[in-house]
């Protein structure tokens, strides 16, 4: 069959110990069956591995932060896409799909395609509005609170009892154990994050995932659940494996039938041991871990591409089972030349 | 007593158990007691064998099988037991 050439920008190339997913969705693209696909990375550091992933992102472009404006961002997309004519683009942060989201009639106008969730979807599962977004959807969720000062957490008493989790509205994580960790946690996650901090009750269980995409009409294109075997200490998986369980896949179709999600996600649950599953997080976009999907016979990130395009997609009813993923660390040796360009230029 | 359907178990004594993504390891005397509970056996017959093939007594036997079986329950790796 003869492979249609295409152009795929990805962000999310900061491959190190808290990866981004841009690289094993960029992975899975490159191995797709149905496109030739040119990669171009954009990325927001000088030292995203990615950028020097030559094998995997054939061309990349540095880009500014979608804090620095929504404007100087897409101002930049369109001086990359006067170059490479871009296809589809796929963002893979969580801080920067508002600013895609709300730009993607922009990028429809300079020929771009993208496959994101709606503005009401990526707001509504929002970690700060999780306790509605159970309700809503009948999904056992955890209670929470976000909290927008460090006062708050002196009247927490009432609502929570210790331990509980201190969360960012983006990232990280900590389970505190009193009040004193519970602030010491606040300080770190809004130094980095910002507000609100979200404050959630915590479950004993063990943490699985379900890496899934969604068409966008309530049709759930593929899913794949995963445990997490290796944990590192900023809480990614450093090893996975891919599971049998019907209740995981049931609770993924009737969030996507009931949301008509749109795009990729990642569901972030607690199985007790009563095997009861709480949600307690949506991430609106593919996880680090897809390539596991990927390995276990969904390539999402193709079915992904194929969806951005208007193409009709099949949606996959099998995946392995106890299929693995182990992660590791390389170093790649590479010259201050490159480095230089990307610093200097801007493009790598 | 039934061991969960889909644990799939290995001649080297490699247990994998998909729905929860755990794995253990069995020794030779494990593995054996383990295929006669999927074969459903009841304890006196297992006990009847092991007696008669290795140098334990049936009370000490009961001991360590209920044992065993208190772990693999643990390991929630047992569907029905009481």
């Amino acid at each position: 069959m003869n492979k249609r050439n295409l152009t795929v920008a990805i962000s999310g190339l900061n491959n190190i110990d808290s990866p981004g997913p841009g690289i094993p969705v960029a992975r899975g693209i490159k191995e797709s069956k149905l496109f030739e696909t040119r990669i171009i990375g954009l990325a927001y550091e000088n030292l995203e591995p990615g950028a020097y992933m030559h094998e995997l992102v054939d061309k990349s472009y540095k880009v500014p932060y979608p804090s620095d404006g929504v404007d100087s961002l897409m101002e930049r997309i369109r001086y990359i896409n006067n170059i490479e004519k871009i296809d589809v683009l796929i963002p893979n942060f969580d801080a920067e799909l508002y600013a895609f989201m709300r730009s993607a009639d922009l990028l429809k106008s300079m020929g771009i395609h993208t496959f994101l969730p709606t503005l009401k979807q990526f707001e509504e599962r929002h970690k700060a509005n999780l306790p509605e977004f159970g309700k809503k959807y009948d999904v056992k969720v955890p209670f929470s609170k976000p909290i927008a000062s460090i006062a708050e957490i002196e009247d927490l008493n009432d609502d929570f009892d210790f331990p509980y989790v201190v969360k960012g509205k983006f990232y990280d994580a900590h389970i505190a154990y009193d009040k004193e960790q519970a602030r010491m946690y606040f300080h770190k996650i809004s130094a980095k994050w910002g507000l609100p901090i979200i404050i959630q009750e915590f479950v004993k269980g063990t943490e699985v995932n379900v890496v899934a995409l969604g068409d966008g009409k309530g049709n759930t294109i593929g899913a794949v659940p995963m445990r997490k075997q290796y944990i590192t200490d900023k809480g990614k998986a450093w090893g996975g494996i891919t599971l049998d369980d019907q209740n995981m896949l049931d609770l993924t179709h009737k969030l996507i039938g009931s949301t008509h999600w749109r795009g990729g996600m990642e569901l972030e649950l607690i199985k007790t041991s009563k095997n009861e599953l709480y949600l307690i997080e949506i991430n609106p976009r593919l996880p680090a871990w897809v390539y596991l999907a990927v390995g276990a016979g969904q390539n999402l990130p193709e079915a992904l591409v194929q969806l951005a395009l208007g193409q009709e997609v099949q949606s996959f009813n099998t995946y392995d089972i106890g299929k693995m993923f182990i992660r590791y660390s390389y170093d790649m040796i590479r010259n201050i030349s490159d480095f230089e360009k990307l610093s200097t230029l801007g493009e790598l | 007593m039934k061991l969960k359907k889909n644990i799939a178990i290995s001649e080297t004594g490699f247990i994998f158990d998909p729905t929860t993504g755990d794995s253990f390891t069995l020794n030779p005397v494990g593995i054996e007691i383990l295929e006669m509970i999927k074969q459903s056996k009841p304890f006196v017959d297992i006990s009847s064998v092991f007696t008669s093939k290795y140098d334990v007594d049936p009370s000490s036997f009961e001991r360590y099988y209920y044992d065993f079986v208190a772990t693999l329950k643990q390991m929630q790796l047992i569907e029905d037991y009481e």
